[in-house]
């Protein structure tokens, strides 16, 4: 999967301006980045829920962005997508959530979709919520049924949005293991947007830093980690002065507090 | 764009909303053969949007039938006329309050629910999980929904009119002492199955389809937030109950 040139303008922000990205098949890549600097977005950007306003995104070679909705939808049946919110259907229980890709495109029979739900709920820890409704979940569970949810139709590309949010560490453990498991024995494709950097170092083999709209930064963690410049120094060592700013853009403290010279 | 800030704002506005949502009805028609592989879900629909309303739609039906007991026997008593009293409260309600009044009623009970529903699903990601895993909503969420209040409007509507002929009954018959007889067969003979009965089905028909499209229309394309969400319940109140009404005058005129 390659991402070229990407350029998205929001409102009057520029989101992306010249992002180019590659996502290796069967490796996991994390892309990072701070809050708002559109990890969520370039993820929307790749399955096609948004256009970007220039730029090619290639999945196995067909572009995105031009793709009819049929071929979107075709696409999509092949991706695994765990939404920042989790995003579970709250008139249906656990079970059913998890089911729902199946039930929609499948035709299986009832103990055989059963058995490949209540695998995945295993996997994720919760075969014994699986009568639960989502409002009786809490965030991390919530979480965890989604990826369940996610990798219920064993997609060859799994897009997890912030899916360290939440979890407790034996939870956050067991996830890693699990993202890991689904490369190394599936030869599955994963992109991770989080802003983790200790648990984004034990499963990803490829790192991207966004800020400012631009990559600043690319390579291994190992690498990362020991990389001198400015921008990594400051995300990795979480300063809060550096180039990327803290502060969302504004006018300048001393007028809007009324102290300037101008405002007097 | 400046027509959104100069003083027709309101107007440039609806008109923009009717467009949408004009354009939005033909995908939900475009979606309606691809939601029949959902028919559990339109069935789920008939239920909590028809069944559902039932305790309203009887409750308002019986008091509207009582009331126009009371207020044409005291009309028709002033001529000498009391005998018809079946047949004109029958009338009224086939052709005019019935649909009406049960559209207006189904706007407040079920299309409030369908459009806050929806529109929570929209601001808490579910319509977008659902394009990410290959599930159109409109087929899944909207078109059932759409499908279950063309279905079940002229069935309240029937409801509504029993309970309010019941009522009317109640009050003419067994409360100021008119004949029995006399109530039923004045309305059997003078109502027309065809001209009477079945356009006032022809018209909950359309109120149905109208009220469900709007509210399906408001909750999917709400603001995300819950202030979006209270807004565009309003909106499928007023605009439900000016539409109905509108339609009523327009299909009354060309169907006498
Ligand atoms: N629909 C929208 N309209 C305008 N701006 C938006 C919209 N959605 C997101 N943004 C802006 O885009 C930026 C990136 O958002 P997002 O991709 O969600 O960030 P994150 O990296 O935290 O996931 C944010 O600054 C946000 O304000
Ligand atoms: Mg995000």
């Amino acid at each position: 999967m390659r991402v070229r040139g990407l350029r998205t303008v929001l409102g009057r922000k520029t989101i992306f301006d010249g992002v180019d990205v590659d996502i290796p098949r069967g490796k996991v890549t994390a892309i990072m980045g701070p809050s708002g600097c559109g990890k969520t977005t370039m993820l929307r950007h790749i399955t096609g829920q948004r256009m970007p306003d220039a730029g090619r995104i290639e999945i196995d070679g067909a572009n995105v962005p031009t793709l009819s909705r049929q071929a979107l939808f075709d696409l999509r049946e092949k991706i695994g997508y765990l939404f920042q919110n989790s995003a579970l259907l709250t008139d249906y229980d656990v079970f059913e959530n998890v089911a729902f890709p199946l039930r929609q495109h499948l035709r299986l029979p009832e103990d055989v979709l059963r058995n490949i739900v209540l695998t995945k709920l295993e996997a994720v820890g919760l075969r014994g919520a699986a009568a639960l409704m989502p409002a009786e979940l809490s965030g991390g569970m919530a979480r965890r049924v989604a990826l369940a949810r996610a990798i219920i139709r064993d997609p060859m590309l799994i897009l997890y949005d912030e899916p360290f949010v939440g979890l407790d560490p034996i939870a956050l453990n067991q996830v890693l293991r699990m993202i890991r498991t689904l490369n190394d024995t599936l030869g599955v494709t994963s992109v991770l947007v989080a802003h983790e950097f200790s648990a984004v170092a034990r499963v990803a083999d490829l790192v991207y830093l966004l800020a400012g709209g631009k990559v600043v930064a690319q390579g291994t963690p190992e690498a990362l980690r020991k990389d001198p410049s400015p921008w990594t120094r400051q995300f990795f060592g979480g300063e809060a002065d550096g180039p990327v700013p803290f502060q969302y853009p504004a006018r300048d403290y001393a007028t809007d507090l009324g102290f300037s010279e101008a405002a007097r | 764009m400046n027509a959104r800030s100069g003083p027709f704002a309101g107007i440039a506005d609806a008109l923009a909303q009717v467009g949408a949502c004009g354009l939005f009805g033909l995908q939900v028609l475009a979606a309606l053969p691809a939601s029949l592989r959902h028919w559990r879900e339109s069935v789920r629909q008939i239920w909590f949007t028809g069944a559902m309303s039932l305790v309203i739609i009887m409750t308002c039906g019986l008091f509207v039938g009582m009331v126009l007991g009371l207020q044409l026997y005291y009309v028709l008593s002033i001529f000498g006329g009391t005998a018809a009293l079946g047949t004109v409260v029958s009338l009224s309600l086939y052709r005019e309050l019935g649909p009406v009044v049960t559209a207006l009623l189904f706007a407040g009970r079920a299309g409030t629910s369908i459009t806050a529903e929806i529109g929570l699903m929209r601001a808490t990601d579910q319509l977008d999980a659902m394009e990410m895993m290959a599930v159109d909503p409109i087929a899944y969420v909207a078109a059932p929904r759409f499908l279950a209040g063309i279905i079940a409007m002229p069935l309240l509507a029937c409801v509504f009119n029993a309970l309010g002929i019941f009522g009317a009954h109640l009050v003419g018959v067994s409360w100021l002492g008119l004949d029995n007889g006399t109530f039923w067969s004045n309305m059997t003979s003078s109502v027309d199955v065809w001209k009477d009965v079945v356009n006032g089905v022809w018209k909950s028909v359309a109120f149905g389809a109208v009220v469900a499209l709007i509210a399906v229309f408001q909750g999917y394309t709400t603001a995300p937030t819950s202030e979006g969400v209270a807004h565009a319940t309003t909106r499928t109140v007023v605009f439900s109950s000016i539409v109905v009404l509108a339609i009523d005058f327009v299909m009354t005129a060309f169907l006498m």
